[in-house]
């Protein structure tokens, strides 16, 4: 089979280009900070993008704009918990969880109960958790306790430990998707939701636990994040909003639902980071890089996107 | 039929068309001239859809060649197609609908115009049809959509129709509509027009057409004036030995106990095949889609499910389109093999392989997409999803729409020994034919049950003298 005809190659074949550009720009050197770099932040980029890619995929109009706050949030009350003490990682990660439980809960009531637009509902609701987060912050900054920083910002066997973290939520994705009932029911819901209702699917169980395992995705992302970063802060999130969605749609999965990629997503959130290298290293303004930044992602969703209409 | 040579339309020389290895159309050569009135007949996969979308233009031949005798293109030569997988935009009202195959129709006051010509076209064909030109079209049920195509079809469209092909045009039409469908076909090529019609129901085609050809296995087996076919000849010619006898000795009288029983009246025993009749778009689809709903559940699944949905339109509510035919068979039957949440892929392989020649699915690989199937093939797929899980209520909902006449004969017999062995059978259909094999009838007007017929009450007069209001007995 063409390899070609893979929509989540070309997400890889602009990392990998991308990569080539900055390190041809050194002759070479750096190219391993810059591969553990790529990783590293690439790593946040894919757990958020592989939550926003299960709500995706359970078709038109789905999709959650919280991630930002929901991040935010489970990263500021878990820190609080923590407040710094040695030996509890642990209730910080069930606190950050619980988090994603319940903002994943709420989004779904929103959404159901009073049938808003997925979009108007997640955005709304996103102000409530962060305003929930400035509320309990209040502008402290809580360092994380030391070993919990210690493990997110060191490496094992070479790649950083956050990665480890992505690739390992990424397999089970993938296993979830290919190989579950479930991950057959939410492809089917994203094809047709009326047909997946009466060929027996139970629609409403498939699209409640994909808002609540996107939001848990999303406050896994910020605990991660603010122990690798020293702290939570309250726009520590901002950037996963767009990012969420390009790696999503860079990394071949179908906007219209019904189909996702994980390897994609991947590729996706590597080539993110390393295109704002790249043209750091290059010299280009913050303008001329946004531009950029915005052209490539949309010159890659058009080679993805034809090429799997002729495959 | 040479004395029509002045007057020739379409002329395929030897037309093929291969996908990949599969020969779609293998060879065929036909000519179609004013007056013709074509009968085009074939079990599903035999490449009829596949001969229309060539002489349409819709595809082009992968070897041989086909001329209009006016124009270089169908467009110009006046063939108009109307398809069985209803080609309308549902977000648009029906006159815009025609506006958009009749390019001429611009400017300001444009939909005007084309409020009177679709609605001067249905006059002419579906006469007292209460279809209104500025309904969108997805507030319209399926046959009224049916019509509004139809009569896109027909109409001038600035030029004029000359060769209008109907790919089972009736197959989502009650009897009455459909009658004037016919009798308009006869009108249209007794003007010098020409049709090429596409059916299952071997009555209509030997109702309209002149001249008959059968399709098989992409290829012409035969052709003939209708008056030299029997039906019995025909259904040989098509290569399908249909069992003659449809056995009498159903387990008529010796039901279970009730299954379920709804408010509007509508109830079922066990082992019992009941049918629901009426003119169509008068609630039989919603009473269906609602009974469904009220005895399956959103939030689980279970692993024996009460009931199981056979749907008729396909795109709306049966075919997965991005999945492959094994999994589209298989997406009602996971919950029942799987192991800790995880699918069971050999049972699930077993099972489409099962059905795929249970039920001849006409493909080389149920791994090949859904949508690599033809209309009637994609409704056994259906069939297969519904037939294969436990489920004891089996709710149809027109399915037998673009099947096979072998095909339909197969599925009755399945019906017959499901039922036999204790399912239950809800059915609705929108051939009356169908709806006489059933054990209970129950005919719907305006929504509500305004017959129950059983047993030898159960003809085609009486159904649709209780489909249609008794103004007498006001």
């Amino acid at each position: 089979m063409n390899p070609l005809t893979k929509p989540w190659i070309w997400s890889w074949l602009a990392a990998a280009v991308a990569f080539g550009l900055t390190i041809g720009l050194t002759a070479g050197h750096g190219a391993g900070e810059l591969a553990y770099a790529a990783l590293s932040f690439g790593a946040f980029a894919a757990i958020v993008g592989l939550g926003q890619m299960l709500v995706i995929t359970l078709g038109p109009g789905n999709v959650d704009l919280s991630i930002p706050a929901t991040m935010t949030l489970a990263a500021t009350l878990a820190l609080k918990a923590m407040s710094s003490d040695p030996g509890t990682a642990f209730l910080g990660l069930c606190i950050a969880i619980a988090v994603g439980l319940g903002t994943g809960l709420a989004n779904y009531f929103l959404i159901f109960l009073l049938r808003l637009p997925p979009i108007i509902a997640t955005l709304a609701a996103s102000l409530i958790y962060q305003s929930i987060a400035i509320w309990s912050n209040r502008g402290l900054r809580i360092k994380p306790p030391t070993g919990l920083a210690d493990f997110a910002t060191g490496r094992f066997l070479g790649l950083p430990n956050v990665a480890w973290v992505g690739l390992l939520l990424a397999v089970l994705v993938w296993i979830l998707l290919e190989r579950s009932v479930w991950g057959r029911m939410l492809l089917a819901t994203g094809q047709n939701l009326r047909v997946a209702r009466l060929a027996g699917v139970p629609v409403e169980l498939v699209r409640a636990t994909t808002y609540v395992s996107v939001a848990v995705f999303a406050s896994l992302a910020g605990y991660l994040l603010a122990s690798f970063s020293g702290g939570a802060a309250l726009n520590m999130g901002a950037e996963y909003l767009l990012m969420s969605i390009a790696v999503v749609v860079i990394g071949g999965s179908s906007i219209s639902g019904g189909n996702s990629n994980v390897p994609g997503v991947w590729g996706a959130a590597l080539f993110m980071f390393l295109v704002v290298s790249m043209l750091n290293s290059y010299g280009a303004g913050a303008g001329v890089r946004n531009v950029l930044t915005g052209t490539i992602i949309i010159g890659i969703v058009i080679a993805a996107s034809t090429r799997r209409v002729r495959a | 039929m040479l004395d029509h040579e002045s007057a020739l339309i379409v002329t395929l020389v030897d037309a093929a068309k291969h996908f990949g290895p599969v020969r779609a159309l293998d060879g065929v050569s036909l000519s179609v001239a004013g007056g013709d009135c074509i009968g085009l007949v074939g079990h599903n996969g035999a490449g009829k859809s596949t001969l229309v979308n060539l002489i349409n233009g819709g595809l082009a031949p992968s070897s041989g060649n086909i001329k209009f005798s006016e124009g270089a293109t169908a467009l110009v030569a006046g063939v108009r197609s109307v398809f069985q997988e209803l080609s309308l935009c549902p977000n648009l009202t029906v006159a815009e609908n025609l506006k958009i195959s009749h390019s001429a129709l611009k400017g300001p006051g444009w939909r005007r115009t084309a409020r009177a010509e679709i609605r001067a076209s249905l006059d002419t064909l579906f006469p007292g049809h209460n279809i209104d030109a500025d309904a969108e079209v997805d507030t319209l049920s399926i046959a009224e959509r049916q019509m509004v195509e139809i009569a896109i079809g027909f109409a001038p469209r600035g030029s004029r129709a000359r060769l209008v092909i109907l790919d089972e045009p009736t197959s989502s039409l009650d009897q009455g509509i459909a009658d004037q469908l016919l009798t308009h076909i006869k009108r249209f090529c007794a003007s010098g027009g020409a049709v090429i019609f596409i059916s299952h129901m071997l009555g209509e085609i030997f109702e309209v057409s002149n001249r008959i050809i059968v399709l098989k296995d992409g290829k012409v087996v035969a052709e003939r004036g209708s008056g030299e076919f029997t039906r019995q000849g025909l259904v040989d010619a098509m290569g399908h030995v249909a069992p003659e006898t449809i056995e009498e000795s159903g387990p008529k009288g010796d039901y279970g106990p009730e299954v379920f029983s709804t408010s509007q009246g509508l109830s079922a025993r066990q082992g019992e095949i009941v049918g629901l009749s009426g003119l169509a778009g008068h609630g039989q689809a919603e009473a269906l889609a609602r009974l469904y709903l009220s005895r399956s559940s959103a939030w689980q699944s279970s692993k024996s499910p009460e009931v199981v949905f056979v749907a008729g339109d396909r795109p709306r509510d049966g075919v997965l389109p991005l999945w492959s035919i094994l999994r589209n068979i298989s997406i009602s039957v996971l919950q029942q093999t799987a192991k800790r949440g995880f699918v069971n892929r050999l049972a699930e392989t077993a099972v489409a392989a099962d059905w795929k020649t249970r039920i001849g699915i006409r493909t080389d690989d149920v791994k090949n997409p859904i949508l690599s199937l033809s209309g009637g093939n994609q409704q056994k797929v259906l069939f297969a999803r519904a037939l294969a899980s436990s489920a004891p209520l089996v709710i149809m909902d027109d399915p037998m729409r673009g099947v096979d006449v072998g095909t339909k004969q197969d599925v009755y017999a399945m019906i017959r020994a499901e039922a036999v062995k204790g399912r239950t059978f809800l059915w609705y259909s929108t051939e009356t034919e169908e709806v006489c094999q059933c054990d209970r009838v129950f005919v719907f007007r305006n929504h509500e049950i305004s017959a129950e017929l059983t047993g030898a009450d159960i003809t085609e007069e009486k159904i649709l003298g209780a489909s249609f209001e008794m103004q007498e007995a006001s």
